[in-house]
């Protein structure tokens, strides 16, 4: 019986202290430099869509001064 | 082209919205944690739909006073782009909402008054393609948009400030205030809005000028006409 009281008691005091610890936040991905590769990834797609819009926008403009 | 600078600064200005939104450091919260970045792309997503069917508004008011169906075309491109952006800004906040808040749904009233206000320009593109007289669905349809723009400003800037919320600045709490106070937030935040911005009105503008060459092209006495009086 006080062996399970103990138990209890140790497992609050460690949950307890796991609630009132940092919010985890992605700070070890951060330190390993792997995200540059996600924002990498994100900025290609982007520049990406970005050129699509400007060869739609001069492709526009163009059948605008042949009307 | 008319003129590129806006349309590259947009560009930077998200593409900077993106390095910056994912490396910048953020507040360490509970519940948030890193999810408080969607901030940064989330929110303006809001914005520019807001920016771009306040353009529908201001070109239907136009078309009402001038009659020039390419008003017609810009009230119509402005709100289906707005459309898109709204759409984008549900799915984004629901995949925000499932991790944060537990559900994808919860009747949370920022989300059921821009539910409501997306229906109602949903209509708007039902009402457009059930009339056939293109004066007519003009006419129509620039005054059901400016009802429309009337009917989402108390949908999403009033009615959820009223009652409680789980968005922040509402029920009460000041919008922003929270995030604000961080300054490397703020770096990005009021860059983002912006620089969506003025992709949407990008966009936009890429869906106008076709349909403004054919309108022309289909008119071509009335408006070679015009261009010979000035």
């Amino acid at each position: 019986m006080a062996k399970n009281t103990l138990a209890t008691v140790f497992l609050l005091l460690v949950t307890t202290t796991l609630v009132h610890a940092e919010p985890e936040m992605a700070d070890t991905m951060r330190s390993n430099g792997k995200i540059y590769v996600v924002v990498a990834v994100l900025a290609t797609i982007f520049a990406g869509i970005f050129a699509y819009l400007v060869m739609l926008d001069r492709k526009i403009s163009k059948i605008e001064k042949n009307k | 082209m008319r003129s590129w600078w806006w349309k590259i600064l947009g560009a930077v200005l998200t593409g900077y919205t993106i390095v910056g939104g994912l490396l910048l450091p953020v507040p360490h919260l509970d519940i948030l944690n890193e999810t408080i970045r969607n901030l940064y792309f989330h929110v303006p997503m809001w914005f520019t739909m807001i920016v771009l069917f306040a353009c529908a508004f201001y070109y239907s008011i136009k078309y009402l006073r001038t009659s020039d169906l390419r008003d017609d075309i810009f009230a119509t491109q402005y709100t289906n782009t707005g459309i898109f952006f709204s759409i984008l800004g549900m799915l984004t906040g629901m995949e925000w909402a499932k991790f944060t808040w537990g559900e994808w749904w919860s009747n949370d009233p920022k989300q059921l008054g821009t539910a409501m206000c997306m229906l109602i320009y949903f209509a708007y593109g039902i009402l457009r393609s059930g009339i056939k007289d293109e004066e007519k669905r003009a006419k129509i349809s620039a005054v059901y948009n400016v009802f429309a723009f009337a009917m989402m400003i108390p949908l999403i800037f009033i009615l959820p400030r009223m009652v409680d919320s789980l968005h922040p600045g509402n029920g009460g709490n000041p919008a922003f205030a929270k995030y604000d106070l961080d300054k490397y937030m703020r770096m990005v935040f009021y860059v983002a809005v912006p620089g969506w911005i003025l992709m949407g009105v990008w966009i936009a503008t890429l869906k106008i000028r076709p349909e403004l060459v054919i309108l022309e092209k289909e008119n071509a006495d009335l408006y070679d006409f015009e261009k010979n009086i000035k």
